[in-house]
């Protein structure tokens, strides 16, 4: 287990490596420079230069990332050219926000993605299981900002249940109630989409393990349907299926930029729009390396995960 | 059949031609019979893709107000307005209008990304699965690393630097979009690439590019319609995504996406000019994948649907 684990951290060096390459490109490819976002458009060729050799510009572009990724490595994402503040401080002040709405998201679809298609799995062509056909067609065709958009309408609008935007009422509010009040919507919308998709892959690896030899068995030997649908069924599905949440993890952490622009929820999704338009370059490359870290973390989480629920991978 | 025993067996094949012609015709017909018969639905689908490209393709020559013209006196009516069949936007521009010209940008814009991601990843994946080494582990790495990030978010990130707009939008998302192509054809390539009728190929003294060209290409042709047919949709999401986030398509152009984002402010007072280009990628990105789900059915018989 050990070195299984020494293996897969190892492994995560090339990566790393490529996505800060790719972050520190990224403020590289744009027309203008920050020596000339941060002056304005009144500056003069002097004063231009004069920043670009203070900011390292005027170096080439390895030394400038290795000189960048130095700074990264020890916590320092620079500071952001519009609220003059430490990027890192920005970011991970925003980041709970984003944090709270996927790990939602990744629950809901999660437990409602398994449990619709163990169910479905249990009936085949039943009205339940052409009903999850269904809804997991509409859920890869609807754009994720038209649905929250749509819930909104619905549920705040016009039925007033639920607050359309936030994370907290302006007034009075702040407790646990009002920030589950406020994240059903953006957490449903977020999700939709993710658990039709785990519901129809988990249907799809339960009705495989279902005709297995060994299940065959649980049932001769009188086991009650539920126990050998959970123990001896599911637990043998889990692999593909955990492999497919932690996919979705990644599509959720993404999905949440437009989630969180349709419902204000102030999170680092809005952050880096923001910044985007305000071309607070520093901002957005921090934004940006910040989420894909976690990105891969999940998915070492994942890997390690496997192992757990089948010990034979680890031998490979 | 292999090519290799195809070559072999051409002189004879050539008296017979016209018979077998016939019947791989009238097998072709029958496939596509019972294909239509079980799948009413995809071809419902494909009729509503044709009409919505046909209506993009015409929308110059068609009896349609100015999308662009602007009416303060007729903002936000509702549909069934004299005059306006789908009603105005906040501007009072005519919303039938933008939205069938905005399907000329949806749909150029779905098709090009998804073209040019496809063009990208099916080069990259021949040459990482055809040749080891350096140029295999080059691509591979490659591809690694751009998965290693949340789909939307590289796109972003790209459009960051490369600067809002739509051409920008839709280069960033074929970048991120390449690497799924990349996998699907190296995957291909690399059991192609040991069996005999490329062996034979070689021995008889083709050159790469032939083996490539002749006997490799045409093999990858059917899971690559599949996976474009099914990507189209996802990539007309993808850019009406980034419009809607202020990043692709800047006004006063139509495009569903960004018609979406502006008319998000009157919700409230009038909900169609958020619910009528939502629902027109909805359909549209339904009917693709409809049609690429029968498509799927028809090409790869082993993921056939029960």
């Amino acid at each position: 287990m050990k070195r299984y684990v020494a293996r897969r951290l190892l492994l995560l060096v090339p990566v790393l490596a490529g996505v800060s390459i790719v972050v520190f490109m990224v403020l590289h490819l744009s027309p203008g420079d920050p020596a000339e976002i941060m002056l304005g458009s009144q500056a003069t060729q002097a004063d231009l230069a004069r920043l670009r050799a203070e900011l390292g510009l005027t170096e080439p572009l390895p030394v400038q990332y290795v000189r960048w990724l130095a700074h990264v490595v020890r916590g320092d994402l620079g500071r952001s050219l519009w609220t003059k503040r430490p990027v890192l401080a920005e970011v991970l002040d925003r980041f709970k926000a984003t944090l709270v709405l996927t790990t939602c998201g990744l629950v809901l679809s999660s437990v409602i993605g398994i449990g619709l298609g163990v169910a479905s799995a249990m009936r085949p062509h039943s009205l339940l299981d052409r009903g999850s056909a269904v809804a997991s067609l509409f859920g890869a065709s609807m754009p994720v900002f038209w649905l929250g958009i749509v819930l909104m309408v619905l549920f705040s609008l016009w039925l007033g249940w639920l607050p359309a935007s936030g994370m907290f009422a302006p007034y009075g509010g702040g407790d646990l109630r009002d920030l589950i009040s406020h994240l059903v919507l953006p957490a449903v919308t977020l999700a939709a989409a993710s658990i039709t998709i785990v519901a129809r892959l988990t249907r799809s690896t339960m009705l495989e393990v279902l005709g297995q030899d060994y299940i065959r068995t649980a049932r001769a030997k009188g086991l009650i349907e539920r126990a050998v649908v959970l123990r001896h069924g599911l637990k043998n599905a889990l692999v593909p299926i955990v492999t497919v949440i932690g996919v979705q993890a990644g599509y959720l952490l993404g999905g949440a930029v437009l989630t969180e622009t349709v419902f204000a929820w102030p999170g680092v999704g809005t952050l880096m729009v923001q910044g985007i338009l305000a071309r607070d370059f520093p901002l957005v490359q921090g934004a940006v390396l910040v989420v894909a870290l976690t990105f891969v973390l999940v998915n070492l989480a994942v890997d390690l995960l496997y192992v757990w629920l089948d010990p034979r991978i680890r031998y490979e | 059949m292999s090519d290799g025993a195809a070559a072999g067996v051409r002189a004879t094949a050539v008296a017979a031609a016209p018979r077998v012609e016939a019947a791989v015709r009238a097998s072709a017909r029958d496939v596509l019979h019972r294909a239509a018969r079980r799948n009413r639905l995809a071809l419902f689908a494909l009729a509503v893709l044709v009409a919505a490209v046909v209506a993009a393709m015409l929308a110059p020559y068609l009896p349609l107000s100015d999308p662009d013209a602007v009416d303060t006196a007729n903002r936000l009516k509702p549909p069934l307005t004299p005059g306006h069949a789908l009603g105005t936007d906040e501007f009072g521009r005519d919303l039938t209008a933008r939205l069938v010209w905005g399907a000329r940008v949806s749909l150029a814009a779905g098709l090009g990304t998804a073209g040019l991601a496809m063009v990208i990843g099916v080069v990259l994946g021949i040459l990482g699965g055809f040749y080891t080494g350096a140029i295999e582990t080059l691509v591979m790495r490659l591809t690694d690393i751009l998965m290693a990030f949340p789909y939307i978010l590289l796109a972003i990130a790209i459009v960051a630097g490369l600067g809002p707009g739509l051409r920008n939008a839709m280069i960033a998302i074929a970048i991120v979009g390449f690497p799924l192509y990349t996998r699907l054809v190296r995957g291909v390539v690399l059991s192609l690439r040991e069996r005999e009728f490329v062996e034979a190929a070689r021995a008889l003294g083709s050159t790469d590019p032939i083996i490539l060209g002749r006997h490799i290409l045409p093999h990858l042709l059917s899971p690559v319609i599949v996976a474009f047919s099914l990507d189209v949709g996802a990539k007309i999401l993808a850019t009406a995504g980034l419009s809607f986030l202020g990043l692709g398509t800047q006004p006063p152009t139509a495009d569903w996406g960004s018609m979406l984002a502006t008319g998000r402010q009157f919700v409230i007072l009038s909900p169609h000019v958020v619910l009528l280009p939502g629902l027109a990628i909805f359909v549209i990105v339904l009917a693709l994948n409809l049609v690429g789900d029968a498509l799927r059915d028809l090409l790869d018989p082993r993921t056939r649907t029960s």
